[in-house]
């Protein structure tokens, strides 16, 4: 299961788009499972760095990553088991997994200067995804108060990485 | 009769030594990755202390690289500023956040 949760999501848009904007609203536990695999894979996504990269800034920044969606992922499971909520797997999940790990393999045939080109650009990509299915999709949908106010922290978290991330690409070119 | 305070008031009365203000303590929330408030005013000397209410770690790091403070989890991080000015800084890890400090004399 975890290795099937893998990196970054350079063609996620390409897939994702229409099926968030196709489907019927996501329902609350269909959200929670999205949000969750979000956060999930862009861990993964920071680990593969931390295995691949020497680059102190590429490093400092995937340790900023996993920091942040652990915590984040800690509160989404503290909220859905205090709402009762059962993340429930859904397309979207499935296809942001599929597309991660094709990143991921992508990225494992790349070394050195390549490699951290390659994730920091995916990490900018990933999260500039992942903003507008919460800015238009998962926020607006979701019913319960507590869950949309987390996802709206998590939405300024995203945004600040992705800001750190253009940052990252611009040192490493 | 006690010289040592005659003295010690001649001097101030002189203006040979300076009775400074009283140093104060200016607190800024970081609550949801926000800064509050955005814009803060102190005096040179004062406390500058930042309240760390997430559970997430931040910085406030002056955008001119004058000066860098860490605010860990549910951490206080504080800067004395030590001249006036206004210095625009935000947070490292999260560059979206935004804040200012003004510093008189
Ligand atoms: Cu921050």
């Amino acid at each position: 299961m975890i290795a099937r949760l893998t990196a970054g999501l350079a063609t996620l848009c390409l897939l994702s788009a229409p099926l968030l904007a196709q489907g019927a609203k996501p329902t609350d536990p269909q959200i929670a499972h999205i949000a969750y695999t979000a956060g999930q894979l862009d861990i993964d996504a920071a680990k593969q760095a931390l295995d691949k990269s020497k680059n102190k800034e590429v490093r400092e920044f995937a340790q900023d990553m996993v920091r942040d969606h652990t915590e984040v992922n800690k509160q989404a499971l503290a909220l859905v088991k205090k709402l009762n909520v059962k993340p429930e797997d859904n397309d979207t999940s499935r296809a942001l997994t599929k597309q991660a790990a094709a990143k991921r393999d992508e990225l494992a045939k790349l070394n050195g200067a390549a490699f951290d080109k390659a994730y920091v650009a995916n990490e900018v990509a990933y999260h500039k995804t992942v903003n507008g299915a919460l800015e238009n999709t998962l926020i607006p949908s979701a019913n319960n108060a507590e869950l949309k106010s987390l996802l709206q922290t998590g939405l300024k978290i995203f945004q600040g990485h992705q800001q750190h991330a253009e940052h990252v690409v611009s040192d490493v070119k | 009769m006690r010289p040592g305070r005659i003295s010690l008031a001649a001097l101030v009365a002189l203006g040979l030594l300076s009775v400074p203000a009283q140093a104060e303590t200016i607190q800024v929330t970081v609550d949801k990755l926000e800064f509050a408030p955005v814009d803060v005013n102190a005096k040179v000397g004062d406390t500058i202390e930042w309240v760390n209410k997430d559970a997430f770690a931040h910085t406030a790091t002056a955008t001119n690289g004058d000066w860098n403070v860490t605010l860990a989890p549910k951490q206080t991080g504080r800067l004395v500023p030590n001249k006036p000015g206004t210095t625009d800084y935000f947070c490292k890890f999260h560059p979206n956040m935004k804040g200012r400090v003004i510093v008189t004399q």
